[in-house]
């Protein structure tokens, strides 16, 4: 006999959310490290010819009143000098940029722009908004497909696991104050997405079963029966998507390191609630609404 | 009859390895890419009301003559000017040198001169009113000049003094055109001559028009990818994508043994039919455009994966080789297609809600989707039916079951 993971699904629910705890209560104390896609800003991205340390670039940047801002080296926070710095601060006009980018020539030496941004207040505002459109519409849309082609709970059941993932993600990234930019939101709808197509293929064969489905087997049992029917191709699909995007962490670039993170936490949680969270949540809302056509049975009966 | 089946599926693979040799690298560089690869300035500008005048159609589009007009004179190579809804205006400049400068010309408001012949500036943009391109009374295209009631009477003086000569309009410090005088006009009112085609002259009033331009351009957001980050960036994806590949290969030939070799197979005419795809749309390969392909090529992989593994179950079963393929390959269809839909439409979604990188991420996840189901379905069935009906290989194992 296969491990009962129907049977045992309160469990799952426990630790599912024992997972998430950590992170809603880092969302709700600290929130997120919105990038200046959100808020608004500017980031320069600055390759210096020696290394310089953050306590001279506050420095420099002093001057401006801008020692407030977020100054990061890269590679590591391990060492105390780099040449690679990172800074972000409030919106800078055109012409401010200039100056302080000249003056910071001027006290520490010479510098590569790797990168500059300045994204404006209005702009990031539009994409908060759009981002939760896309979401909104997105999941509205599976739902009406998901319904049609399976059913309402299907859908709902396979909803509240991506739930699930998109939650865990963004706790990750809100407890080690990961910054989150434009790239993330199509990271969480990619989670979103393989979430859902990991889920429906165990919905599929729950579905087929149903089919040639005997009285004398429970709703606990074909489940169970389904979830390790598709257990081999589960657990290589997402070794796969895994792989891929790993690969795109270790080797990829500096650019991608956030994108291609929140995808690997995702695409792991996606494969993990869809067997331990989707396909239990349905098994529990069906048996439920057995119990209450035979108690209405047996009310009416009376 | 049998060997000829296996002939073609030899043959197949021959073409498709000899072909992916040839055309792999130049279809993937030939693909336009994005400035986070190749680094380079991209900017939103918006105009902005003043005082004097309010944004309409018109200041918009003189905005973005004008801006066209400055980027060329940068001389670089594909720049993209398009419009983004009402008021905005987006730039993108591929591989510059110095985009400080550019940013802050693209924002300066437009000088007009009016000069005499020794070169001093007597009128300016705020004297002329309006500019428009008219058929003059020889049938011939002109531009029609309207001055306000201060440039009329120094315009009247100008030509006064200068008939026979030549009065240089510059825009920028830059000549626009070299007029001469033939007359006196006191009344406000002059045409220039010599345009050969009407849009020529619409073009020149254009131009004209956007010197006195009242209203002022903001920068609303600009990103500079420099040429050392961008290169980094696509020497690193191409490794994460190589590094990514060849494990799913690796893993595919373990797993599924001879299935797994067709699967690769039909990644690889995969592969190459997404850098077709994205070439033909004329699609911008960026990073998250990089990740979007990658994701997609787990699809493809998971489509194979649904097939092989309905096919092992099949066989198990006791059906015969073909029977359990032909199998697996019909009960996974309605499983990849509810799959593939799903995911389709966040594709669609994100790019109609997304902001640009994110449409070029949403173009390459929803083509590579349904290139995917085409070629799980029809390529991966193709090639492993001519292996079967080969009939060489009898034993289920070696298909990976």
């Amino acid at each position: 006999m296969k491990f009962d993971i129907i049977g045992k699904r309160y469990w799952f629910f426990l630790l599912s959310t024992i997972l998430l705890i950590p992170g809603l209560i880092s969302i709700a104390v600290q929130g997120f490290n919105l990038g200046i896609d959100f808020t608004g800003g500017t980031l320069l991205d600055l390759k210096f010819a020696r290394p310089v340390s953050v306590s001279e670039v506050r420095e420099a940047l002093k001057e401006h009143q801008l020692e407030h801002s977020t100054i990061q080296l890269a590679v590591s926070d391990q060492v105390e000098v780099s040449q690679n710095v990172f800074i972000r601060t409030p919106e800078l006009s055109d012409n401010t940029r200039r100056v302080v980018l000249s003056d910071m020539e001027k006290k520490l030496g010479a510098f590569d722009t790797l990168r500059s941004e300045k994204v404006g207040a209005v702009i990031g505002s539009e994409l908060t908004k759009n981002a939760v459109i896309a979401v909104v519409v997105s999941w509205l849309l599976m739902i009406v497909y998901i319904s049609y082609r399976f059913e309402l709970k299907f859908a709902v059941s396979g909803i509240i696991a991506i739930a699930h993932d998109i939650v865990l993600v963004l706790g990750v990234f809100s407890l080690f104050h990961k910054e989150i930019d434009a790239s993330f939101v199509a990271a969480i709808l990619t989670i979103a997405g393989y979430s859902i197509n990991d889920t429906i293929v165990i919905f599929d064969r729950i579905r087929e079963n149903l089919k040639t489905h005997k009285k004398t087997e429970s709703f606990t049992e074909l489940v169970n029966r389904s979830i390790w029917q598709t257990m081999t191709r589960s657990i290589y699909t997402v070794l796969t998507v895994v792989v891929a995007t790993a690969s795109l962490y270790f080797f990829g670039g500096e650019t991608t390191k956030n994108f291609s993170l929140a995808l690997l936490i995702g695409f792991i949680s996606g494969a993990y609630s869809s067997v331990f969270n989707a396909s239990p949540i349905w098994v529990t809302w069906k048996e439920y609404e057995e119990r209450r056509k035979i108690a209405l049975k047996t009310s009416g009966s009376k | 009859m049998r060997w000829g089946n296996l002939t073609k599926f030899l043959a197949v693979v021959f073409v498709v390895l000899v072909a992916s040799g040839y055309y792999m690298l130049p279809l993937a560089t030939s693909i336009k890419q994005g400035l986070d690869l190749q680094g380079g300035t991209h900017v939103v500008l918006e105009a902005v009301d003043t005082p004097e005048a309010k944004v309409d159609e018109d200041a918009v589009q003189r905005v973005v003559k004008i801006i066209e007009k400055r980027v060329n004179e940068i001389g670089l190579t594909e720049p993209i000017i398009q419009r983004q809804g009402e008021r905005r205006i987006i730039v993108e400049l591929p591989g510059i040198k110095e985009p400080e400068k550019a940013i802050e010309m693209l924002g300066k408001t437009a000088l007009l001169e009016f000069q005499d012949e020794s070169g001093t500036t007597v009128m300016t943009g705020k004297d002329l009113k309006d500019a428009k391109a008219e058929i003059g009374q020889n049938k011939n295209n002109v531009v029609a000049l309207e001055f306000s009631e201060d440039g009329t009477k120094i315009f009247a003086d100008l030509t006064t003094k200068n008939v026979g000569k030549h009065i240089s309009i510059l825009l920028d410090k830059k000549v626009l055109t070299n007029p001469v005088v033939n007359e006196p006009i006191p009344s406000g009112k002059a045409i220039i001559t010599g345009s050969k085609t009407i849009e020529e002259a619409q073009n020149l009033a254009i131009l004209l028009r956007s010197g006195s331009l009242p209203v002022k351009v903001d920068v609303m957001e600009m990103r500079t990818v420099g040429p050392t980050l961008g290169q980094d960036s696509k020497d690193k994806s191409k490794v994460a994508f190589a590094i990514g590949i060849g494990a799913i290969t690796v893993f595919m030939l373990v797993f599924y043994r001879l299935s797994g070799f067709v699967a690769t197979v039909a990644l690889i005419i995969y592969v190459m039919l997404l850098l077709f795809g994205l070439k033909m749309l004329n699609a911008t390969l960026t990073l998250p455009g990089i990740a979007g392909v990658i994701l997609s090529i787990g699809m493809a992989v998971d489509a194979n994966v649904l097939i092989f593994e309905r096919f092992k179950e099949e066989y198990h079963a006791g059906k015969t080789l073909r029977a359990a393929m032909d199998a697996g390959f019909s009960r996974a269809f309605a499983t990849i297609l509810d799959s593939h839909l799903t995911s389709l439409i966040s594709a669609i979604v994100l790019f109609f809600l997304g902001a640009a990188p994110i449409k070029g991420f949403a173009i390459t996840l929803g083509l590579g989707i349904v290139l995917s189901l085409f070629t799980a379905i029809t390529i991966t069935k193709l090639l492993l039916r001519m292996l079967m009906h080969a009939n060489v290989f009898k034993n289920g194992k070696i298909f990976g079951a």
